[in-house]
């Protein structure tokens, strides 16, 4: 039964779908054999849906915008000047900025498979790991971001970086006008996923009110 | 390989779904399927470029009709069956028949944060000078390999101006076929939409790859 919630980790398997019981039965083979320890699955699972995430990368684009000495680091070694707030490890090993302007808008993706910049995004949302995305962002990027409720100035040039090798790419949004004097804090809130993807822009100050 | 991982420029997906304050994970399912492909990854039985070609091997039709994290699920079960560590029979049957194979480690939750934190840089030594600098002007190769390659479709044979030079990173194509790291220097290549996709496109756009040297040649 659907609703007999006391037997969903026992017999009756019923209701379960293929693919649920597919996973159950892996973990369970993989735990037996001792190749895998469940307390570990659960830190991974906690570590990226508690710990990690998209307020990450806005802490290190509100810094880069107040701090022009930060700005120059995350242009020489991104990685370094990632780490240096906390965000470093895997599938952020070797990092790369790329700063929007008037002139160029920066587009990510990974059109073979999801690489995207965890230690400072999280886990990449399922549009960006998915076909349509995937196939249309090299081809018609401003068709994408028109999707997206983007529309850039025709003299913005476009720029997609595609993600084939092991370097993850930071989109940093141009900073909002009316924002001097903000502190990090307050303009951290104005970084959203998808500016730091490009999908999207950082919003603007009166949003927040 | 010439699979249906290798998304770009192709056509007929449909609009962008996106979701509103989507959540990491949909279901239960998937956090477990996210969390034990990473803990078997952390033995140490295969590496990151053999986990991508599993996927990619799927037959398309399959490849294209499954979730991401189905695709994760069916990539790591032929993994540990490759490894020996699991039979098919097991997975069909849906529990352990064999004693365990030997392991190298096994992720304990206490390591969790510091093995994250060390992640898997790509980076090695290498002797040999970078063939290519700043601003060359080079063509990617035409090719066609049965094996796994990161260099896609839409830009082989294309020329293009090298944007960044990174270092040396280990070199998938050999890597995933168990033929060791061979690392080569890694560039960014730039093209213009038009060398990509031809007269009809933006010329606006640009687009860049990270792409290995074996994958240029001089332009």
């Amino acid at each position: 039964m659907v609703h007999d919630h006391h037997h969903h980790d026992n017999d009756d398997q019923s209701h379960l779908s293929e693919i649920e019981l597919r996973v159950r039965a892996l973990e369970s083979i993989l735990v037996e054999k001792g190749y895998v320890d469940s307390a570990a699955i659960d830190v991974l699972v906690e570590t990226y849906e508690v710990k990690v995430g998209p307020r990450n990368g806005a802490k290190v684009v509100a810094k880069a915008w107040a701090d022009p000495a930060y700005r120059d680091w995350l242009r020489t070694d991104a990685t370094a000047a990632i780490a240096s707030l906390g965000f470093l490890g895997r599938q952020g090993e070797h990092m790369v900025a790329v700063e929007n302007t008037p002139e160029q808008h920066n587009l990510v993706v990974c059109t073979l498979c999801s690489c995207y910049p965890w230690p400072v995004l999280g886990l990449p949302p399922v549009w960006y790991k998915s076909a349509p995305y995937r196939s249309r962002a090299v081809l018609d990027p401003r068709a994408v971001l028109a999707e997206f409720g983007v529309r850039l100035p025709e003299t913005t040039r476009v720029r997609v970086w595609d993600s084939t090798a092991e370097v993850r790419y930071l989109v940093i949004p141009m900073r909002p006008e009316r924002t001097e004097g903000m502190s990090e804090e307050a303009l951290a809130d104005l970084v959203t996923r998808d500016s730091m993807i490009g999908t999207g822009l950082a919003l603007q100050p009166e949003a927040m009110r | 390989m010439n699979g249906a991982q290798d998304l770009g420029g192709m056509m007929g997906f449909g609009p962008i779904q996106m979701e509103q304050d989507e959540p990491w994970f949909h279901h239960e399912w998937e956090r477990r399927a996210f969390g034990l492909t990473l803990a078997m990854g952390a033995t140490g039985s295969w590496n990151l470029d053999m986990s991508r070609h599993a996927r990619e091997s799927l037959p398309p039709a399959e490849y294209l009709t499954s979730s991401y994290y189905e695709i994760w699920t069916k990539g790591v079960e032929k993994l540990l069956v490759a490894a020996g560590l699991v039979s098919a029979e097991e997975l069909t049957r849906g529990r352990a028949l064999m004693e365990p194979a030997p392991i190298k480690r096994v992720l304990k939750a206490e390591d969790v944060p510091a093995v994250l934190a060390r992640g898997g840089p790509a980076e090695r030594p290498i002797e040999q000078p970078a063939r290519f600098a700043v601003g060359d002007r080079v063509r990617t190769r035409n090719m066609h390999p049965q094996g796994h390659t990161r260099l896609p479709r839409y830009a082989r044979g294309k020329s293009g101006i090298v944007e960044l030079v990174h270092s040396a990173h280990v070199f998938p194509d050999a890597n995933a076929h168990g033929q060791g790291e061979q690392p080569q220097w890694l560039y960014t290549i730039c093209f213009p939409g038009r060398e990509l996709w031809g007269e009809q496109a933006d010329p606006t756009v640009s687009v860049s790859i990270d792409a290995w040297e074996s994958y240029l040649e001089p332009a």
